[in-house]
């Protein structure tokens, strides 16, 4: 896979002081969906728009594909597609031809099967001659997504695609986005359901204030999240593991006063049981037993924190 | 350049023109009605000819004037406004167009609907009064460059209002006055000399002299100078608009 975004410490800041993007660093795969998870005013938005064009970086580099956004706009821009959070249509124009109008603005010329494609994908192809402001909430976000989509965008964004949508209209925004991504368009999105990030990520970037606090892989990041500890609190310290509990999964404690053991809660079998059963095979006498859990969310709240402090 | 972008701007607000075409013709055919009515037919009878040429006809260039003026002003400035109202203007800012190309379609949209609209009452007139043109081409001329000027104007209302009252104020409060005192319903000769030598601060006066010298061969100000008006003030729009072009003044901060 190649580096299909690139953006090299972005800034931005207006005229009052407030930084809402302070050096943001992020390469971003072709083919992949990244999920870029954040509180209201982390600068998700204000990421995608200086991104999109929509406002100006105080400093830093994007690259979109190779092409710089501000000095070959014209070959960056060819390449994006941008849904925003908010819904703004004319609202007496017909779907087909504000979707006709969103392709003539990226200088591609008319495609009509291409358009027939799009919207019989996005269950529009029926409201096709409705006016826009015929349309209910959801069709209206399916209308942008069609106008995205109109001139054949290799990075689309979605900036909080499934806010305020029902879950039936969320599940089907999951499965566009597959469809896509199954095309090969790279996706980035914004939301803050950690739901969403989870189901349909590759990766996951969190950001808040104005920064990227963490990417990693959604896979490993499961992983962590989907581990168990339990810590089994012994009366006396231990030097060391005894050999009978020796695995890759059981290590000791700080001080040796307890071994912690870590399981996958999702597994058919947490071996719980036999640890257990080890510990008091070895004579051990327990103090206490606790168990600890980390999601996303907790990963998620503690680096917000974090940073706050 | 990006021709199908443009082509794009220019039929999307072309249609938005003709969605509304009736309402779009009939108020300029019947206010331009009422005025031949009332300035052609019942002031008009009692007035006698202007510098040779009669009031009803006197006045043609004038009307066509104020109304391609003023709609000039409200297409241009409504049809960039409007987008940043409801949020679609993210679609234009996010997409693969220049300032230049943006400007171009929009101008372009409202100076054709401000033409129609002139060509409208050109074509109503004639059915109130005897109308020879003189000069066809320098009719078509000044139609054309004030259609796209004062558009140019309206584009750089539209950017700069924040809102539907301050759409409405640049228009209201100075165009309006401005056309009506500039010699649209009569010659700037009729006046005192003080208000003679004020009239030619008020840039319209050239433009409705040169118009009308256009139809009559008769004029306020040489035509000379009436094209170095409209030249002037075309030039300092495009310099308004390249200056907001370069900073993205209340559109891209």
């Amino acid at each position: 896979m190649s580096t299909i975004l690139e953006i090299r410490d972005l800034k931005k800041s207006y005229d009052g002081g407030f930084e809402a993007l302070k050096g943001v660093n992020l390469s971003i795969e072709e083919g992949e969906i990244i999920a870029l998870l954040g509180p209201n005013g982390a600068g998700k938005t204000t990421l995608i728009s200086a991104i999109c064009g929509i406002v100006m970086p105080t400093s830093g580099s994007v690259s979109v594909g190779g092409h710089d956004i501000g000095t070959d706009f014209r070959a960056a821009r060819t390449l994006i597609g941008l849904v925003p959070q908010e819904v703004a249509l004319e609202p007496f124009e017909k779907v087909i031809n504000t979707v006709r109008f969103s392709r003539g603005l990226f200088g591609k010329r008319g495609d009509d099967a291409l358009i027939e494609t799009i919207l019989k994908r996005l269950s529009l192809w029926d409201k096709r001659n409705n006016q826009i402001k015929e349309l209910s909430g959801g069709m209206k976000r399916r209308v942008l997504i069609a106008k995205a989509l109109a001139h054949e965008p290799r990075v689309l964004f979605l900036d909080e695609p499934t806010a305020g949508v029902d879950v039936e209209l969320r599940k089907d925004m999951w499965d566009i986005v597959a469809d896509l991504k199954a095309d090969g368009v790279t996706i980035i999105l914004t939301t803050h359901y950690i739901e969403e990030a989870e189901a349909i990520a590759d990766r996951i970037g969190v950001i808040a204030k104005g920064e990227i606090l963490l990417v990693e892989d959604k896979d490993a990041l499961m992983l962590r999240m989907g581990k168990k500890e339990l810590e089994v609190q012994l009366s006396a310290p231990l030097d060391a593991l005894p050999a009978s509990l020796q695995s890759d999964t059981v290590r000791l404690g700080p001080d040796g006063s307890s071994l912690i053991y870590t399981y996958d809660t999702r597994a058919e079998r947490t071996g719980i049981t036999k640890l257990l059963s080890d510990v008091a095979a070895e004579g051990l006498v327990l103090r206490d037993v606790v168990t600890r859990q980390s999601s996303l969310e907790d990963i998620f709240v503690t680096l917000v924190k974090e940073d706050a402090a | 350049m990006n021709w199908t972008a443009i082509k794009s701007i220019y039929v999307f607000e072309m249609t938005r023109f003709f969605r509304t075409f009736l309402q779009s013709l009939i108020s300029p055919v019947l206010s331009t009605s009422l005025y031949f009515v009332v300035f052609g037919a019942a002031i008009g009878s009692r007035i006698n000819e202007v510098e040779g040429v009669s009031y009803a006809a006197f006045i043609v260039p004038g009307l066509i004037m104020l109304s391609v003026m003023t709609q000039g002003i409200s297409n241009g400035s409504f049809g960039i406004y409007f987008p940043k109202f409801i949020g679609t203007i993210y679609e234009l800012l996010s997409a693969p167009v220049s300032f230049l190309e943006i400007v171009v379609g929009y101008v372009g949209a409202a100076a054709t609907k401000a033409m129609f609209i002139g060509v409208i009452i050109l074509i109503t007139a004639f059915f109130f009064v005897d109308l020879h043109i003189m000069h066809p081409g320098a009719m078509v001329l000044f139609l054309v460059l004030t259609c796209v000027s004062f558009s140019l104007f309206g584009f750089i209302i539209g950017i700069w209002a924040k809102n539907f009252e301050q759409l409405q104020l640049v228009p209201l409060l100075i165009v309006t006055p401005l056309v009506f005192l500039g010699g649209s319903f009569y010659s700037i000769s009729m006046l005192p000399p003080v208000w003679q030598a004020i009239s030619m601060f008020n840039p319209v006066v050239y433009l409705i002299s040169g118009f009308r010298w256009a139809f009559f061969g008769i004029a306020d100000v040489p035509i000379g100078t009436s094209l170095m008006a409209i030249a002037a003030f075309t030039g300092l729009c495009l310099l308004v608009v390249g200056w907001i072009f370069r900073t993205g003044w209340r559109i891209r901060e």
